[in-house]
């Protein structure tokens, strides 16, 4: 059966207002999802209602409001836990996004169990989220920093991986999907030979989240770091899922309210999980939002989700590789929604520049990927990511502007 | 929109330009060099010139990667001050600072942009003034020697 035929698109994009502008004089045509994705009525409603009528702070007061908008964040927190199947909210935090969820990491489990000498393996396709606040923690405390290699498909070769892992290895952090190549990452095999060495592992969920139904438990991993702007919630709201006997002996990231017990000059005790974590007054409107964002992902269902991208996949890949010389950066065998690519004589930023004004916004650059663009000998790539509001339709309006450019640079 | 926008940014001048980059050499024994770098797209050219004792610009040239924006700018720029004194280098960089943010209208105000005003339209397209004006900042600063320069 078509997938098409039970997907009701046309229903689907009603749900989001801002595929309705015009940019440019132009229909929008918006494929840049792997940077942040457009929100549901019901995200921006949850938003608007809480700042409308439901402002107060949490966990403070024994006021009406407060009280309500206590109950309406610990709901986000559940809400985030049934979509991971985590086991207990208690590991869920709430953060800034996925850089922090990472950089909580690095910082609190980083300082506090890694010493001089032991090694981090990462790959060669992490976001820069992924790279820094580890080379960062190399220089305070000396450790080592390894890099999985990846072959000329964008999938990391798995014997150098292997080969990597040692007893010295103590963290494994590794993206699931590739922002820049599209590559999905065998993760649940990385955390099984991971965790054969004894080493931890940390999964950057970045892109995962939107694209595969995610069970923490299952994949046994014992981090897992997202955005909520990906996920079609708000900026500014992230999740950090950790074991909690990890999370326990962690100790905290940040210092402030919320995230103590009690406070004396002469000695402060931490609060319990996930507060610990959690300092200072929280974005409360995000995680209500993220709460609405993870209600509406499922109300479409995440396997129905899947089996349309896979379908605009197939046929953005198709048409694209129509056009004479278009050379796809990221050909991995198992890959999400995501086209690189690069043309000959036409720099991406004079493509992403000439698709503009035909109202398509696609992401040009290095996407944050700088050791990515290296390796395959490249300043940047044009990519088209896909999000299952998008279209065929959308996908030919591309591949039209793209052929305009290349009429301007004939 | 896209007639008028193609005609702003993307006119035959840059496009001539890009194909065919004017002074796209290595100079091997400059007096004057340095690199710029565009963090955020990752343009990343070299500006070489020679300068004699009158402070005249005997030789400039460029080289490294970047758009057609940042490669058409970089040799019309060198096309424009070989010969010239370094002060009239200096001078025109400021009027295509000025140009490039849109607050040098060349048709209405004096100046002496003559072909660098093809880059009249850019302002409206402030992710992509950085591309024109990298060479211009390498350029001052291999004259005032900063080595690296950087947009950001």
């Amino acid at each position: 059966m078509d997938v098409a035929m039970s997907f009701d698109i046309k229903k689907i994009r009603q749900d989001f207002p801002n595929l309705a502008v015009t940019v440019r004089g132009k229909k929008l045509v918006y494929l840049d999802n792997a940077a942040t994705t457009f929100k549901p009525r019901s995200v921006i409603e949850s938003g608007n209602r809480h700042y409308t009528s439901g402002v107060a702070n949490v966990h403070r007061g024994v006021h009406y409001l407060s009280e309500m908008a206590t109950q309406e964040y610990e709901e986000a927190r559940t809400k985030t836990r049934l979509f991971l199947n985590a086991s207990d909210n208690s590991e869920i935090i709430f953060t800034r996004g996925t850089t922090e969820s990472i950089n909580l990491v690095a910082h609190s489990f980083g300082r506090a169990f890694l010493k001089a000498g032991d090694e981090i393996i990462i790959s060669a396709m992490e976001h820069h989220s992924n790279i820094v606040p580890w080379q960062m923690l190399c220089e305070q405390n000396g450790c080592v920093l390894k890099i999985i290699p990846i072959n000329d498909d964008g999938d990391i070769i798995f014997e150098e991986y292997r080969k990597l892992l040692t007893t010295k290895t103590k963290l494994v952090s590794i993206v699931y999907i590739s922002n820049s190549l599209g590559t999905i990452n065998p993760i649940e095999e990385i955390i099984v030979e991971a965790h054969k060495k004894g080493a931890l592992v940390l999964v950057d969920g970045a892109q995962a989240v939107s694209h595969a139904k995610i069970d923490v438990q299952k994949l046994d991993c014992d981090f897992f770091a997202f955005s909520g702007h990906k996920l079609f919630g708000p900026t500014g709201i992230g999740v950090l899922y950790g074991k909690r006997s990890l999370l326990e002996k962690m100790p905290p990231y940040q210092g402030g309210g919320d995230m103590i017990a009690s406070v004396t000059f002469e000695k402060t005790t931490y609060n319990v999980l996930p507060y610990k974590f959690e300092a200072g007054t929280p974005n409360i409107a995000g995680a209500i939002g993220l709460g609405a964002a993870i209600d509406y992902v499922e109300s479409i269902g995440l396997e129905a989700i899947a089996n349309y991208k896979k379908e605009l996949l197939d046929y953005g890949t198709k048409v694209l590789l129509m056009i004479p010389g278009l050379r796809l950066i990221g050909t991995a065998k198992q890959k999400s929604s995501i086209l690189s690519f690069v043309l000959p004589d036409i720099h991406p930023h004079d493509l992403g520049t000439i698709v503009d004004g035909e109202g398509v916004a696609i992401r040009t650059g290095h996407h944050c990927t700088q050791p990515v663009m290296k390796r395959f000998n490249i300043p940047a790539t044009a990519r088209a990511s896909l999000a299952f509001y998008n279209t065929k339709e959308e996908i030919d309006a591309l591949v039209a502007a793209v052929q305009k450019a290349r009429e301007v640079f004939k | 929109m896209t007639q008028d926008f193609r005609q702003e940014l993307y006119q035959q001048t840059i496009l001539e330009h890009n194909r065919n980059p004017r002074n796209f050499r290595k100079i091997d024994h400059p007096s004057n060099w340095a690199e710029g770098y565009n963090p955020l797209c990752g343009d990343h050219l070299n500006v070489y010139i020679t300068v004699d004792d009158g402070l005249i610009i005997q030789d400039v040239s460029f080289d490294g990667s970047g758009c057609a924006i940042s490669k058409a700018s970089a040799s019309m720029m060198t096309a424009a001050i070989k010969g010239k004194s370094v002060e009239h280098a200096k001078n025109l960089f400021e009027q295509f600072h000025k140009l490039v943010i849109g607050e040098l209208k060349p048709d209405r105000e004096p100046n002496t942009l003559d072909k660098l005003a093809v880059f009249s339209g850019i302002w409206q397209y402030p992710a992509r003034v950085k591309c024109a004006v990298l060479c211009w900042h390498t350029m001052k600063g291999a004259l005032d020697k900063i080595k690296t320069v950087s947009t950001e």
